[in-house]
């Protein structure tokens, strides 16, 4: 076992880990954050993805112990005061979602994106999702929702 | 599916890092962005019993520029190679493959050092290395010392590196105006490794080409250079490029798997060594 | 009843479902933590066909965290009629485990010697989750949900491990002992089929599961008469669903009764009570099965499967929520697979290209053995393969076939893409035997439109189309006349990137289904779907569907639906679903029947109680029931425009009960029932364009025109959303997507690296429209959308490949059109054309 600490959407936890826990199950068993999920075991789909200092990374894919010492934000944790992130508002409005599995790992793909590249086009959105498996839309919506929000990154929007 | 347990152990400095190799010997592996080895512990491929974390070196993570060259911290993840103005202006092709290398969330981990010492054949970066003549730095219990990215590449996952050496930075050389580049990746998805890749870095002269280096990713054991179609490209007019790119497949081994028959393979390399050359001479 | 203006259906009405899901507060099943809740595991058969020699699983008991651990022998009394609830009591102990004899010699026929368990092994009754009885002689073989003495395929469960978490259930699985002695097995239809090949039930005597035939006309007739005929064989192959969200279970004694819920990520979760009741012989009032948030299904979750019986069974005997969910692996080589037909299609025409009769022949891949409704998928496609023509004679034959694969069943379209690609793909080959265009071809056979029931060549009947609107509004959309005209200009400068036009003009059956053809064609009956409404005091409402939606957004358009009938706000319209317990009666959501069958009940059912509101508002204000109207949420009197109630005063007057009517039952609460006279049939023309590199095999989608018909629309962004889905699981067959196994039936796609599901870059974005043309089979006039696309795309793809491709010589390519394969059709197609000593025209 090995001592933790994490900072997860802005509350810090520590907890004694085995090595192997993977991160998702650190944030879905350990802190109850089951808001991001397990999609498949390779790396392939992305359903696990989640903020690492910012940054996307697939929780599938890391070691609870790797996160020691870094800020993780999951999905539960990009509404401001009850106000829904600009991308959240973007992926309703568009209908980019159906099952709705795929979609937290979806948004904060798009998120990390639109940090690195915030005016992207057409193409370098669908390049950017590669990693990002949705079975339901076909992708054409969340292109479009990634659109609409690059225009609305600086406003929170309101809960509906 | 649920890695086997292992003990894990935090690198502080290179040194302890080789100091963990050599007490924890074979069982042990070194873990940076992980992204190649997590995947295969998961499907328990590999069950390493101790992992070295080296990813807390960060003072392996740089980009430097070094006059003829530029040094890169093994540790620089592929995403900042991508995005590293320095690498952008005077080597472009390694930015741009960075780029290419899973997708953008395996990005923000993986490192350049870490694909490197995996050695895969099939990786983007090896035969990137190849073709631009770079130089890897690696560190062990008797020291460092410099290990040309042509003699790094021994055979199927297999690299140079002796058990307990670390690779600290990757050197490649800064391309000047009148040096084209070009990675042509032929893959059936976007986020798939490469079916075939082909690494041009032609150096022109007033309309024709004085030399050309062509690295192949996917066509044997290791990556490989196109040495025949070097050799024609030699002093050749933009012309002969087609002919020139007939030989890629000359001397190369490359296998079947369901992506592609060696047949296929051999295909794409020509075509694609062509349609490389032409970018290359066009950027 | 003066009806309320439509206000709602029709309308892009943003989703309900969305605020859960965008902000991670779903509660899919992995989600749950039951107090006690233990965790399984299965290990896996690594061998197509074997018999277990050995099997021990004590070593795994004594893991840590282990609590039990359970061969096939040990659970054998835990199927049927015959299984018998465990004694209450503590339910388990670490120490002891479960089975306290785990060593079976399985090829001997002794009993396991297990003293605590006094029921008789049930060795010789049979054991299958199969509904679908295609045919009296139909063969189904047991399959017992953890293996009695012989694997049939990969994946196969041959133990389970208990513990008190995943990880330490996982661990325990490599201690279990075990011996297999490999047989033979069978991985391809059309060789399980011929003498002597080995026998994936050895029992059986044969591998042919059965054979259904359908003929109308005189076929002989028509090839006799006829002037073309063409010939051909296409291959679907096998595909993987893929719903992002794995399969999960939670079973667990409900707390103060004697019964069971199970939580499970399944579309059908009434069929799954009755299914689950009967195999574990618990009374099925004893059975709560609840459908949490599920994450996309496509019909892999149209299913009851072994590990949902066994978290079930094990609750029970061990007294602790069990839970179980599968990894990605499992869910490749475990959950059904759809498609897998070898297809031999012989088509009879005159000499104008209009068809005088189709005869088709299929080997339909079962796999190892028969699930829900495996058998029935092909025979669901027997009726569709004459597509949108009219004709006089049609000869179908299916056999299914038994391999050594995981089983088939329902994967979005089920049947119906195969048809439609089939015809649509002879449809070409038509054309060119003819020497007229696809679209000209087409034409010559289309139905006149109608709009009233009309015969088919299958013997069913269509209830309306118009398939002349659709195929010119698409011509007119793509702008094909400029499509051709580039086309050629890149066929003369010899371009390496050419450019392909695909058709498909195609139409599915929809809205399964009468309940009276459902037992003509041995699926039981029950093809109805309820509905019910319960207007609350305060005069908002909550609707309760049998549909189980899961991703389909039911909610929302079932609140569009009851908003429009009540005069209430769909925000005010509460859609509850997906729990035996709050929606007893219901027939859950697979074969684009939600809308067409479920949505007219809600809308049924809102009527009904508007029916009795009306009464209730009549007497409230006086008057004389044909005189009140209902506009806007208000009743009025006819001719007195100043005297009106609103439906929130009627609903607060039907609970209090105060004062009705003379006799009326108090509260507005009402149930329908309905059964659909007739199927649904959507159409639709597609046109797909493709860039093909000639060099190198690579096809790239440059543009997808798609003019659907789905009859009146109720939310046109969800139609839109369901179009664009399903557009993208039919390219991805069509270029990507295929399950291959080796020789030794493994699987060799066997992950989300080597099974080539569809990123964003990989697909294009679409070019939707639709025609509208009711459907006379229900109120609404809606048909199914949920899997048009899929039905009509593949097709498009590949004929619009080959047209690329013709000027080469290429007629045909199979699916997946990977680079490899399309790179060595041309090879192909240039060597035969080098043969014949000329280039190919």
């Amino acid at each position: 076992m090995r001592r933790i600490q994490v900072k997860v959407n802005g509350v810090t936890y520590e907890h004694e880990v085995e090595p192997r826990l993977l991160l998702v199950h650190y944030l879905r068993e350990g802190l109850n954050l089951t808001g991001t999920m397990v999609g498949c075991n390779t790396s392939n789909c992305g359903a696990c993805t989640v903020l690492m200092d910012g940054e996307s990374v697939k929780s599938c894919t890391l070691f609870a112990v790797q996160a020691d010492g870094h800020e993780i934000t999951t999905v539960q944790g990009l509404a401001e005061n009850g106000r829904w992130h600009p991308m959240q508002a973007a992926f309703h409005e568009t209908h980019a979602l159906q099952c709705g599995y795929c979609t937290p790992g979806m948004i904060m793909a798009s998120i990390s994106m639109l940090k690195e590249n915030p005016e992207p086009n057409e193409d370098e959105i669908r390049e950017a999702l590669e990693g990002n498996y949705c079975r339901c839309t076909g992708y054409e919506n969340i292109v479009k929702a990634v659109q609409l929000a690059s225009q609305h990154m600086d406003q929170p929007t309101a809960a509906s | 599916m649920i890695p086997v347990a292992f003990d894990y152990e935090v690198a502080d400095s290179v040194d302890h890092a080789i100091e963990l190799l050599g007490q924890h010997g074979e069982e042990s592996k070194l873990i940076a962005g992980g992204h190649s080895l997590i995947p295969l512990m998961r499907l328990r491929l590999a069950a390493p019993t101790v992992l070295i974390d080296l990813d807390r070196l960060e003072d392996l993570r740089y980009v430097r520029d070094e006059g003829d060259y530029l040094s890169i911290g093994a540790l620089t993840r592929h995403r900042d190679v991508h995005n590293n103005p320095l690498v952008q202006e005077h080597c472009g092709i390694l930015g741009y493959t960075a780029g290419l290398l899973g997708d953008p969330s395996v990005q923000h981990r993986g490192t350049l050092g870490g694909t490197l010492a995996h050695g895969d054949p099939a990786g983007d970066m090896p035969s990137v290395m190849c073709a631009l003549e770079g130089t890897l730095v690696a560190q062990g219990p008797d020291g460092e010392r410099t290990i040309p990215a042509l003699e790094f590449f021994k055979d199927y996952f297999f690299t140079d590196l002796a058990e307990q050496e670390v690779i600290t930075e990757v050197r490649v050389p800064k391309l000047g105006s009148n040096t084209g580049w070009s990675y042509k990746k032929f893959s059936r998805r976007s986020q798939d490794w490469a079916v075939v890749g082909v690494a041009a870095v032609v150096e022109k002269d007033n309309g024709s080409i004085s030399s050309a280096r062509i690295g192949l990713t996917s066509m044997g054991n290791t990556p490989l250079r196109a040495s025949a179609v070097e050799e024609a490209l030699s002093g050749a007019g933009t012309d002969q490029v087609a002919e020139a790119a007939n030989s890629a497949d000359e001397g190369t081994s490359p296998g079947t798997d369901d992506a592609a028959s060696s047949e296929f393979r051999r295909h794409l390399a020509r075509v694609w060594t062509r349609r490389a050359v032409e970018e290359a001479l066009g950027r | 009843m003066t009806q309320a203006p439509e206000r709602y259906v029709g309308g892009g009405v943003p989703r309900k479902e969305d605020p859960a899901l965008v902000t991670g507060r779903a509660n899919w099943t992995d989600n749950i933590k039951l107090p006690g809740m233990l965790h399984i595991a299965f290990l896996r058969s690594p061998f197509a066909h074997a018999k277990i020699t050995n099997l021990d699983v004590s070593a795994a008991l004594e893991q840590p965290g282990v609590v039990a651990a359970f061969t096939g022998e040990d659970l054998a009394s835990e199927w049927g009629e015959g299984a018998q609830e465990a004694e209450q009591g503590p339910g388990y102990t670490l120490s002891t485990g479960g089975g306290q004899s785990n060593d079976v010699e399985v090829s001997e026929t002794e009993q396991p010697e297990d003293a605590s368990s006094e029921e008789t092994s049930q060795d010789d009754e049979a054991f299958s989750f199969c509904a679908w009885v295609v045919t009296e002689d139909m063969k189904n073989p047991t399959h017992w949900p953890v293996a009695r003495g012989e694997v049939n395929y990969t994946g196969d469960a041959v133990a389970v491990v208990v513990a008190t978490d995943r990880y330490k259930a996982q661990d325990a699985l490599e201690y279990i002992e075990v011996d297999y002695e490999p047989m033979t097995p069978a991985v391809d239809v059309e060789r399980a089929m011929e003498e002597g090949a080995p026998l994936v039930h050895e029992d059986l005597g044969t591998n042919e599961c059965f054979t259904w035939t359908l003929a109308t006309g005189d076929i002989d007739d028509a090839f006799d008469k006829a002037d073309v005929v063409v010939r051909e064989r296409y291959v679907q192959q096998r595909l993987i669903p893929n719903a992002i969200e794995p399969r999960a279970t939670v079973a667990a004694r409900e707390p103060g009764h004697g019964g069971f819920v199970v939580y499970t990520s399944t579309q059908i979760p009434h069929i799954a009570k009755s299914v689950l009741s009967t195999a574990c012989g618990i009374p099925e009032q004893k059975v709560r099965v609840v459908a949490p948030d599920v994450g996309g299904g496509f019909g892999s979750k149209l299913n009851v499967y072994s590990e949902e019986a066994i978290c079930l069974v094990l609750a029970r005997r061990l007294g602790a929520p069990i839970k179980w969910v599968e990894d990605r692996s499992e869910n490749y080589q475990t959950t059904t697979h759809g498609r897998g037909q070898v297809q031999h299609l012989e088509m009879a025409a005159d000499s104008e290209g209009r068809i005088l009769g189709l005869r088709v022949r299929l080997l339909a891949d079962m796999g190892a053995h028969l699930q829900l409704l495996t058998p029935g998928i092909p025979v669901l496609g027997a009726f569709m393969f004459p597509g949108v023509y009219t004709f006089g004679a049609y000869d179908f034959e299916c056999k299914g076939v038994f391999t050594n694969l995981t089983p088939t069943d329902a994967y979005r379209g089920a049947g119906r893409p195969e048809a439609a690609y089939a015809i649509e793909r002879m449809m070409d080959a038509l054309a060119r035997e003819v020497g007229i265009s696809p679209v000209e071809a087409r034409r010559r056979n289309f139905y006149e439109p109608f709009d009233e029931p009309t015969d088919t060549p299958a013997g069913i009947q269509y209830d309306s189309m118009n398939m002349q609107a659709t195929l010119d509004r698409v011509l007119e959309l793509a702008d094909y006349d400029s499509l051709r005209e580039e086309q050629q200009r890149r066929r003369d400068a010899n371009d390496p990137m050419q450019l392909g036009i695909g058709f498909s003009t195609w139409t599915e059956i929809s809205g399964l289904a009468p309940s009276q053809v459902n037992a003509a064609l041995g699926l039981g009956g029950a093809g109805w779907e309820a509905a019910s409404v319960r207007i609350l005091p305060s005069g908002k409402v909550e609707v309760v569907t049998g549909t189980s939606p899961h991703g389909q957004g039911h909610e929302t358009s079932w609140s569009q639906i009851a908003a429009d009938v009540i005069g209430v706000a769909p925000d005010e319209v509460e859609v509850l679903h997906g729990d035996t317990d709050v929606s007893p009666l219901g027939r859950d959501t697979y074969g684009s029947r939600s809308l067409a069958v479920g949505g007219i009940a809600v809308h049924l059912v809102c009527e009904r109680v508007m029916d009795k509101a009306k009464k209730i508002a009549a007497h409230m204000m006086e008057a004389s029931e044909e005189d009140i109207e209902f506009s806007g949420g208000k009743f009025s009197v006819a001719g007195s425009p100043d005297q009106s109630t609103t439906i929130q005063q009627v609903a607060g007057a039907a609970f209090m009960a105060g004062s009705l009517p003379e006799g009326m039952e108090p509260g507005l609460n009402e149930n329908y029932v309905y059964d659909p006279p007739n199927f649904t049939f959507p159409f639709g023309a597609h046109i797909c364009v493709t860039e093909v590199d000639t060099e190198t095999g690579k096809v790239r989608i440059r543009d997808y025109f798609a003019v659907d018909d789905c009859g009146p629309v109720i939310n046109p962004i969800i139609v839109d959303g369901q179009l664009h889905g399903g557009l993208a699981q039919g390219i991805a067959q069509a270029l990507y997507e295929g399950a291959r196994f080796d020789e030794d039936g493994t699987l060799t796609t066997s992950s989300m690296v080597d099974y080539m599901i569809p990123g964003a870059p990989e697909l294009p974005n679409f070019t939707l429209d639709r025609t509208v043309t009711p459907s006379p089979s229900n109120p609404l006039g809606v048909k199914g959308v949920g899997e048009a696309g899929t039905i009509g795309a593949p097709q498009a793809v590949i004929n619009s490949i080959c047209d690329a491709l013709a000027p080469m010589g290429v007629h045909n390519i199979d699916m997946p059109a990977l680079p490899m394969r399309v790179w060595q059709t041309i090879q192909d197609a240039k060597g035969d054309a080098d043969a014949r000593g000329g280039v190919a025209q």
